[in-house]
């Protein structure tokens, strides 16, 4: 259908809308200090994440693991990054014993080669899956997370990993699978720890099939620029940064997809301690201490106040939807 | 009598810790752990959380005295040598040294001495509450621990009150347990159970047969 209008098919600019000469140029510098303060500040946190790579450049205890820059949104933070030894001599992996010193001391048992996950349950494509396979399924990418553990303290570290939802695509999530089960390795034989009363073994771990999907959820092949340490959970690891940190497992052996919430070793030690969601919030103290404050390893000095905890680990703007409605109270 | 004793029993024995360095000697053993936590704090040597060692080294330090000056008076009836008692106010004190330490690295790098925040830690953390009642008692313990202190209570009230002691040790125990309760992990909350019930039963028997209902009975 042809419309007829006055202008005959051509709009008449009327004067009073026309950009006058001073007006565009200012609006191109406008633009131009715009990009240029973009690039600035690209540049800057560009400059200091290379000034804070500093710190953690070569560790040189494992091989070298290259990885790409991420581009999941909130996966780089601009924190200090915690010192090396600090992170990978203050640990929670109970398989090798409870202090923290403990894993560091008794994780070089650990036998990382050959190593193979399971994956089944609702998918697809089960399988017994080869690490040298799951390490070439996605691009290896550098993500500094914020580390917050349970206990009160935290630390940053510079992961090396791709998204488990990489993975979760490969094996074809059936349309009945809600849950995925994390079970981590188990063996008497090269870890002292399994066999203590402490938790039911092996150390099984949960997420809701959304959260595993979501890209801050991280398999992880590496720390620090290398290969992981066995006292972090060699050879592979998850990492979810808006969760305490026993929800992040280590030294993954099988991976199952569920219709039901999976029953996880911290909540079956103690149900009313460690729920399955067991997100970073402020305001839902753990029944024994407050959740309110953190003590960041290695930065917060012996007389400082400790930092306030952020809600999700201050990854909110990324994952709070996943948990729009729900009450965190009753699902903490 | 007690000295020929002694004298028959172990000479040279009797002889070193009667030496006037001996106090001076235990007064430096005993403050050697603090001198240790010192250093490492200054330069460094305390791991990724030097706040939480010092509050638990110092929790040791206060269980480990607490074993050392309970095992006064038993070494002392054991060996026959009653002057070993002269070791035991200054071990007391000790003990109250690293409790008022490990008290001070609580609220201090733990609270940031927000006194607020430690009342709500103490109502909701039971194990936080048991600790501060034994301090509590503890510190009367050392408030009555001089000379002048005793002629005023009066040799049997101040013996009544330091009995206190044990009950102390219970609480400690009790602090520490539930410490570790969160880990599942009691191995070494056993040991010093052991040592002090050990101590604390060697008491009761001791009195049992000196009181003769042993005899009584057989």
């Amino acid at each position: 259908m042809l419309i007829k209008t006055n202008s005959q098919g051509f709009v008449h600019t009327i004067p009073s809308e026309i950009t006058s000469e001073a007006t565009y140029q200012s609006r191109r510098s406008l633009i131009r200090l715009m990009a240029g303060g973009v690039a600035g500040a690209a540049l800057g946190s560009w400059a200091s994440r290379e000034a804070l790579a500093q710190d953690w450049a070569a560790p040189g205890q494992n091989a070298a693991l290259a990885s790409s820059k991420t581009s999941v949104a909130g996966a780089l933070s601009l924190e200090k990054v915690t010192e090396y030894k600090h992170a990978s001599t203050y640990n929670n992996f109970y398989e090798f014993g409870t202090d923290k010193a403990d894993p560091a001391k008794n994780a070089h048992t650990l036998k990382t080669s050959p190593w193979s996950v399971e994956i089944d349950g609702m998918i697809k494509k089960p399988g017994r899956y080869a690490l040298e396979d799951l390490f070439k399924l996605s691009a290896q990418e550098e993500r500094i997370y914020r580390l917050r553990c349970v206990e009160g303290w935290s630390m940053v570290i510079p992961w090396v990993g791709y998204s488990l939802s990489a993975l979760i695509k490969k094996v074809e999530p059936l349309g009945g699978a809600r849950y995925v089960e994390f079970v981590t390795q188990a063996d008497p034989k090269t870890m002292p720890g399994v066999g203590s009363r402490v938790l039911d073994w092996p150390y099984v771990e949960g997420l809701r099939l959304d959260e595993a999907m979501h890209p801050l959820t991280l398999l992880a092949f590496g720390m620090y620029g290398e290969v992981l340490p066995k006292q972090n959970g060699a050879p592979l690891r998850l990492v979810v940064p808006w969760k305490y940190g026993f929800k992040s497992v280590k030294s993954l052996v099988r991976i199952r997809f569920t219709d039901k919430q999976p029953a996880t070793a911290w909540n079956k030690a103690a149900a009313n301690e460690y729920g399955f969601y067991s997100n970073v919030n402020p305001d839902v103290d753990h029944p024994r201490w407050s959740q309110a404050t953190e003590r960041r390893i290695g930065e917060d000095g012996l007389f400082a106040r400790k930092r306030k905890t952020l809600m999700f680990n201050g990854y909110e703007a990324q994952v709070g939807q996943l948990y729009a409605g729900m009450d965190l109270n009753k699902f903490f | 009598m007690d000295q020929n004793k002694a004298a028959v029993v172990a000479p040279g024995y009797a002889g070193s810790y009667r030496h006037r360095l001996a106090k001076p000697l235990v007064f430096v053993l005993a403050l050697l752990p603090f001198l240790y936590l010192l250093w490492a704090a200054v330069f460094d040597q305390l791991g990724a959380n030097p706040a939480e060692a010092l509050v638990r080294a110092t929790g040791d330090w206060t269980l480990r005295m607490l074993c050392v000056v309970l095992a006064v008076t038993p070494l002392r009836v054991l060996t026959a040598q009653p002057a070993l008692a002269r070791f035991r106010r200054m071990l007391g004190l000790f003990v109250y040294f690293y409790v008022l330490l490990h008290l001070l690295s609580y609220s201090g790098f733990d609270m940031a001495f927000d006194v607020a925040e430690i009342a709500k830690d103490i109502v909701k953390r039971p194990f936080i509450l048991v600790g501060f009642t034994a301090f509590v008692l503890l510190t009367s313990l050392a408030l009555t621990s001089f000379n002048r202190a005793i002629k005023a209570l009066g040799a049997k009230n101040w013996q009544r009150l330091h009995k206190a002691v044990y009950f102390v040790a219970g609480l400690a125990i009790l602090h520490f347990f539930w410490m570790r309760a969160g880990k599942n992990d009691f191995a070494e909350v056993a040991v010093y159970a052991a040592v002090l019930a050990t101590l604390l039963g060697w008491r009761l028997w001791h009195y049992w047969v000196k009181t003769g209902r042993c005899s009584r009975r057989i």
